[in-house]
Order: structure tokens, then C-alpha cells, then sequence
């Protein structure tokens, strides 16, 4: 099983009744996926264990049953859909779930925040690593180039979907509320935003760093069409919650969906705090976080 | 000695606009978007031509620069407009990191760059522009001194694949450059040929070198003329060459003299051939409001600054 690297699921499926077994599958692999960013921030004493804990589910359930994905990598991705991720700094997760998916060899993960590494800190498309259109970390950036991928898409007259993740921290950025704005006012109806809210930055909660407010209303003012996943962390309301933004892209507005998760998921030490932002696990805490992460498909 | 006359002015900003017109026609991947400025920037007749290829953003650089990344990815071949301060400063982190480090094919054009913005004073009139750009890697930087030349140099950077920040202006000025010219990125037009100083100069400040060279030729200097469209890459060999023959060299910029051409002419010889230089350019300050002609006399980027600049050189000899 080590060298497993192929991908679960080839054909799209955003059936939302799916088969248990698929469901199982998926919940498998959010497992392993799991371990995969414990030892790659443990090994490096550097990364951001704890949203990209938060955000495992809803990675490994878009990667594998939502896009409609082509096999090979190629930057334009014309005739599939194409995930951008704003908040870079939970490369753990997407690297883990791109290299799980079949994008890059498995042993490269180990090669993460390494010097000559593809697997920088934050993504970047500068070392040629499949499955990365554009470098993120500095925050904010990320809706904006979605919306232009998004229109590239319509020029070339490509019915596929853009898909995009943003921290809610993030959203402090003001670039962001240039883009809500236009995207709405430019009817970018092939674009589906997720919103990580997990309610943590790195000072502290949201609420106490700068409250913003009902992100809801927020969205919905400046025109978008705004669905909330209150579970951000079972696959099943992931799937129901992501057919259903699916079913609502092409009528004319951008589509929000607000994903309430909770940081540093799956790692009881890690959860319901903003202290696992950017911190690795020691010797014994990783321990602990991968005792209550079988290894499922094999630790690359 | 070669002498170059005009019958006809106007602005570099009309030469971008008569570019995008032709790559309209000519390339289907081009797209335009404008933040707000779409007449300063001349690029109407592209809108009114291929309107599904343009997008007005609104007063939203950032936002700007991010769909300009994205618009890449399918092939498409972004040109921003702006103002240079709104297309440079004001989105540095943007363009770091979606354009130039994610190593998109955008296009930044830049309008009424410098002092010769005029009237709207210093928060409009950029005098740092080359520098930030510059510094970035990877990131081509032109500067053309005409509107034949703007309109050949938009032209070519659309079949140039990777980030290019492209300078021009708000007045105008002699258009000197053959309307039929082909554009080379990266090389440089020598204009005259002389034996006593080589005069580097870009943009605006390359007419004002050729009056300089007229001047100087009458108190028996003879000035080699070199524009130099392109900043970054800059075409080393041209410099090196003329000066090893004049023995030194005047740079003229309407930029500030700190991370202009000047700075990069100095490094090159510094490193292969140490040559007195001296530098027409602003000397690390804010401009101010006026008239383009009362600004350029104001902080001493003219004719009459080149010619004093090229005595006091060749004096260093």
C-alpha cells in the first residue's frame, strides 16, 4: 500500500446518495490524509496543522466526487474544473490530497518546506508542481484569479466550473470585497466560493481579532447566492451541500458557500483553538495525533 | 552628424491605444481590462471592436491585476490599464505574487507615467515606477519614447510570453521613429553616431537627448544617441560597445535616479568596464503640479540638462 498513488474515484459523481462504500472510501482517505499533514509539519517543525485539519473532508470530497477532473495536468485546464486555493497556507492539505489524487509522486511529500523542494511553504506554480495554477499565501488574492479563470472559461466557451477556498480571517483582506462586488456585477455564474469558517485566526478568535459580522448577509448584499454547510467536517453534508452549489452556478450570480468547520479536526488537542494556526506537533503530540489516525492507505 | 525631425506630436498613451486596435484584429487571444480610465488610456476602439474581450473593473486595481492572473489560465492574454501609480505601487503585492512569481502572461500598461502627468501633481505622477518593476523577477520592463514605437511595442508583447510592465505618457511629443518599425524587445536603437559621450535615454527623454546631441554638435561634441526602450532585459552589448569608444556616458530618464535606467546602466558598467557616468533623472523627490514643459524645466530632465550633464562627463574623462 505505500506506493499508492493512484486515484479513488476517476468518474465525477455528485450523486448526493452516494453508496456507503464510497462514502467509506472517502472517509479513508480524509484519514491518511490526515497523518500525511501531521508527519509533513512534524518533520519540517514548521506549517499550518490546524486548518488544514479543518479543511480535510471538505478537500478529499471535492477532489474526488465534485470536480470534473482530467487525468493529466495542464496549466490552461480547458474542458475541467479547476480549484484555486486562496489561503496558501494550508498547503498541507492540498498537497496531500493532489499528490493522493495522483498528481505527483508520493515520496515527494516528504520533501515538504525542504530546500529544492516543489512543496514550498505555500503553493506556487514557480517549481512546477502539478496541480497548482498560481502561487497563494499572501492573503486575498485568490477570488480574484478565480474570477478570471472563471471568464477565460466563458471566452473559451467551456461550460466547466471554478472552484475556490478562502480563510474567513482572510476575508479582512479588501481585495476580497473588490472581487464579491464585481463578481455579482459581472454575473460570474461559473464561479462557487467556499469559505473556510472555522472562526480563528492566528491572534485569536475572529470575533476578537475584528469582528465581521453575519458573512451571510455580507455576500448576499453584495448579490451572491450564499449556502451554509453546517457540518464542514462530515463528507456527507460536504456532498449534499457542494451538489447543491453545483445546481445553482449558471443562473446568473456567483455562488458562496459557507463552510463551518472546526480547526484542527480529527486531532482532539488541536480543535476548537487558533493556537495550532501555524505550530508544529512535537514528538509525543504527533504521537498522540497519528494514534487517533490509523494508517489507512499507506504513509508515503 | 544624423538629425531627426518631426512634422507631426502626439501622446505615447494614443500609439497603446492604436496597438490594442491592431490586436483586436490581428490576435484572438487578447483581452483587455480597464480600471476606470478607458479614455485616458485610449482604448476605446478596442472596446467598441471586441466587446466580449474587454472587462471594465471599476476603480479596483487589485482586483484587477488578480482577473488579469486568472485570465491566463486558458490561454487568454491580459492587458491592464491604469495610471503607472495605480499600476504599479498600489498593486506591487498583487503583481508579485499572481503575476510575476505565479509567471503569468500579463500585460501592464501603464499611462501617464512621470512629471509629464502635469496638473494632478505628485499623488498621480510616479517617479518610482521603473524601479519596482524592475526588481521583479522575471519581469520585462519597456519604456518607448514615441507613438510609433508605443504602438510597435504593444504590438510585440503580445507574441512576448511572460509579465511585461509597459511605461508611456499623458502629452505629446515629436513622433521621430518609423511608423513601419519592428520592435525588439531587449534592443537597443542606436539614433546617432558620436565619439565624445554616449547618451542613454528612455522614453520622453529620448527626444531631449537628440536636441541635446544637436546642441552639443554645435560647440563641436559629437554624442552618440542610444534609446533604450527596453530597461529590463537591457541590452548590455549596445552600451558596452558605444562606450568603449566615447569613454562615458549620460543616462536620461524621467523617473528618479534611484531604480532607474541610470541605476541599471551603472551596474552594468561596474561590472564590466568602470565608466564616469552622470545622471539626468529626478534626485529622490516628489513632483509637483504645473505643466508638463514648466515640470521637466522645474527638475531638470530637458535638453539644456543633458548638455550640461555631458560636458561635466566628459570633464570626469
Amino acid at each position: 500500500m505505500t506506493n499508492y498513488h493512484k486515484r479513488l474515484f476517476l468518474t465525477p459523481n455528485i450523486s448526493i446518495s452516494l453508496r456507503m462504500a464510497d462514502i467509506n472510501k472517502l472517509k479513508t482517505l480524509a484519514t491518511q490524509v490526515r497523518r500525511d499533514i501531521l508527519r509533513m509539519v512534524h518533520k519540517v517543525n514548521s506549517g499550518h496543522p490546524g486548518g488544514s485539519l479543518g479543511c480535510t473532508e471538505f478537500f478529499v470530497t471535492l477532489y474526488n466526487e465534485i470536480m470534473d477532473r482530467k487525468e493529466e495536468f495542464d496549466m490552461d485546464g480547458i474542458g475541467e474544473d479547476l480549484f484555486f486555493l486562496s489561503n496558501g497556507h494550508i498547503s498541507p492539505v492540498f498537497y496531500s490530497v493532489l499528490e493522493r489524487d495522483g498528481y505527483f509522486p508520493i515520496e515527494e511529500l516528504s520533501t515538504f518546506r525542504l530546500i529544492d523542494s516543489r512543496l514550498q511553504g505555500h503553493p506556487t506554480t514557480h517549481e512546477g508542481l502539478p496541480g497548482v495554477r498560481v502561487a497563494s499565501g499572501s492573503l486575498g488574492q485568490g477570488m480574484s484569479v478565480a474570477i478570471g479563470a472563471a471568464h477565460a472559461k466563458k471566452l473559451n466557451n467551456d461550460s466547466h466550473l471554478v472552484y475556490s477556498l478562502h480563510g474567513d480571517g482572510e476575508l479582512q483582506e479588501g481585495q476580497n470585497w473588490e472581487a464579491i462586488m464585481y463578481a455579482s456585477a459581472k454575473k460570474v455564474d461559473n464561479l462557487i466560493a467556499t469559505v473556510d469558517l472555522n472562526g480563528q485566526q492566528i491572534d485569536g478568535a475572529t470575533d476578537d481579532v475584528l469582528p465581521m459580522g453575519s458573512i451571510k448577509a455580507k455576500f448576499e448584499a453584495f448579490g451572491w447566492i450564499v449556502l451554509e454547510i453546517e457540518e464542514g467536517n462530515n463528507i456527507e453534508a460536504i456532498l449534499k451541500g457542494m451538489a447543491e452549489a453545483k445546481s445553482k452556478s449558471g443562473k446568473g450570480k456567483p455562488v458562496c458557500v459557507l463552510l463551518k468547520t472546526i480547526m484542527g479536526h480529527g486531532v482532539d488537542f488541536m480543535m476548537y483553538t487558533h493556537a495550532w494556526h501555524g505550530k508544529a506537533p512535537n514528538d509525543e503530540q504527533l504521537a498522540i495525533g497519528l494514534a487517533q489516525n490509523p494508517e489507512t492507505l499507506g504513509d508515503y | 552628424m544624423k538629425t531627426y525631425t518631426y512634422t507631426e506630436k502626439k501622446d505615447t498613451r494614443s500609439g497603446f491605444g492604436a496597438g490594442m486596435t491592431e490586436l483586436g484584429k490581428t490576435n484572438p487571444n487578447v483581452v483587455a481590462l480597464c480600471a476606470d480610465l478607458v479614455g485616458s488610456l485610449k482604448i476605446q476602439t478596442f472596446i467598441d471592436e471586441n466587446p466580449e474581450r474587454f472587462f471594465q473593473v471599476g476603480v479596483a486595481e487589485a482586483n484587477m491585476m488578480g482577473i488579469a492572473a486568472g485570465l491566463t489560465i486558458g490561454g487568454k492574454i491580459p492587458f491592464t490599464g491604469t495610471f503607472a501609480n495605480f499600476s504599479t505601487g498600489r498593486v506591487y503585492d498583487q503583481i508579485r505574487q499572481s503575476i510575476a512569481y505565479s509567471g503569468k502572461n500579463v500585460k501592464i500598461c501603464a499611462s501617464h507615467a512621470g512629471l509629464t502627468l502635469g496638473e494632478d501633481g505628485a499623488t498621480h505622477q510616479i517617479l518610482e515606477d521603473i524601479g519596482l518593476m524592475k526588481m521583479l523577477p522575471g519581469m520585462t520592463v519597456i519604456n518607448p519614447c514615441d507613438f510609433n514605437q508605443t504602438k510597435a511595442a504593444t504590438i510585440a508583447i503580445a507574441e512576448h510570453k511572460g509579465p511585461v510592465y509597459l511605461r508611456f505618457g499623458r502629452p505629446s511629443v515629436p513622433i521621430f521613429t518609423p511608423e513601419d518599425q519592428k520592435f525588439e524587445i531587449g534592443k537597443a536603437v542606436h539614433l546617432t553616431e558620436g565619439n565624445d559621450v554616449t547618451i542613454v535615454a528612455t522614453g520622453h527623454l529620448v527626444w531631449e537627448a537628440l536636441e541635446a546631441s544637436k546642441a552639443l554638435y554645435e560647440k563641436g561634441i559629437s554624442a552618440e544617441v542610444i534609446n533604450i526602450h527596453t530597461i529590463k532585459p537591457l541590452d548590455k552589448k549596445s552600451i558596452l560597445n558605444s562606450v568603449a569608444k566615447t569613454g562615458c556616458v549620460v543616462s536620461a530618464e524621467e523617473h528618479n535616479y534611484f531604480g532607474g535606467l541610470g541605476e541599471s546602466v551603472a551596474r552594468v558598467l561596474a561590472t564590466h568596464k568602470p565608466t564616469p557616468q552622470e545622471f539626468v533623472a529626478t534626485q529622490d523627490t516628489f513632483g509637483e503640479s504645473g505643466t508638463p514643459a514648466q515640470l521637466m524645466d522645474k527638475y531638470g530632465l530637458n535638453s539644456q540638462a543633458i548638455v550640461k550633464a555631458s560636458e561635466k562627463v566628459i570633464k570626469r574623462k
